[in-house]
């Protein structure tokens, strides 16, 4: 059997990305207000957080303006909804094995 | 052993982040019970004007011919359905506030759009029949209309919002198989339901958190 800590997400260990993740598995898109909202974590958090799922493509981003303000929203990739379903995996098998 | 509790705590943070983003929570317990009070105090009002003095149990035989009644019976409706929006505004406006969310945000636009589209349908549909005189199917519509609306809009909020849905068509068939029981099964619909849901919900979730 293989060790379900191998299988944990390095970049989904951390909690803000990690919820990051489960917005956008939830919701088709989500945009950055509503994100900071729901999260209840500073803007420079959020951001720096976003990027790196960027950079890792797990999620897209999508800018455009609505009645001329900005509006980012985010939205999954297939490859960061198959990296979230894999960490989900390991965390529950995690909690098996120590039960 | 604190790497056990880390990974539940992982877990707890997904679906918590996962609800938020989806469900609109602010929706407020004790403003389902006023809005289930007023429709009552609305029914007693009906009751005063079409039954009085036979008590509201018995089966109705005539219908309501006189217009000044009707003119009357739909403003204390409309006063009834004004009075329970604003007040579920309010409450939910300082519930949202003490959840530190906004009450504008896209969870309570998805909820209110999918309430509104079955609830518009049914009330053009209900001006039509009174319009037309089929006064037998005002209160089955009503209720009918509003369960369809509630389960509509159930994806968006806590789970009870769907129970409500499926009592009120229940009820809303009963009010079209016997429509001479219209008027007490609106009060229950309307009002007794409000008051139930509301408390189960302000017990569920208001109370305990006391946010």
């Amino acid at each position: 059997m293989k060790n379900p800590f191998e299988q944990l997400d390095r970049i989904l260990e951390h909690r803000v990305r990690l919820q990051i993740m489960s917005v956008l598995v939830a919701n088709e898109t989500y945009d950055f207000n509503s994100l900071k909202e729901v999260l209840q974590v500073t803007d420079g958090n959020l951001a720096a957080n976003l990027k790196t799922l960027e950079k890792e493509k797990y999620i897209i981003v999508m800018k455009s303006f609505i009645n001329r303000k900005p509006n980012t929203r985010y939205k999954v990739t297939e490859k960061g909804r198959s990296a979230f379903k894999k960490h989900l995996t390991a965390l529950e098998e995690l909690i098996r094995m120590q039960r | 052993m604190t790497e056990h509790r880390d990974y539940r705590q992982d877990l707890a943070s997904i679906r918590l982040a996962m609800e938020r983003s989806v469900k609109f929570l602010s929706l407020s317990g004790l403003s389902g019970v006023l809005a289930g009070l007023y429709a009552l105090a609305g029914a007693a009002l009906a009751w005063r004007t079409i039954y009085f003095p036979h008590p509201p149990y018995g089966y109705r035989q005539h219908y309501i011919n006189d217009h000044q009644v009707l003119v009357k019976l739909i403003i204390v409706a409309a006063i009834v359905l004004l009075l329970s929006l604003a007040t579920g505004y309010y409450m939910s406006q300082r519930k949202a506030k003490k959840l530190g969310v906004s009450i504008w945000n896209k969870t309570s636009r998805d909820f209110l759009g999918n309430l509104f589209i079955p609830l518009i349908s049914g009330g053009l549909f209900i001006i039509i029949i009174i319009y037309r005189g089929y006064f037998a199917l005002i209160a089955p519509a009503c209720l009918i209309f509003y369960g369809l609306a509630l389960i509509n809009a159930s994806l968006y909020s806590v789970r009870e919002i769907r129970y409500l849905g499926f009592s009120e068509i229940f009820l809303g068939i009963l009010a079209a198989l016997w429509p001479g029981y219209g008027l007490i099964l609106w009060s229950v619909g309307f009002g007794l339901l409000h008051i139930i849901y509301g408390l189960r919900m302000y017990y569920r979730y208001d109370r305990e958190k006391s946010i």
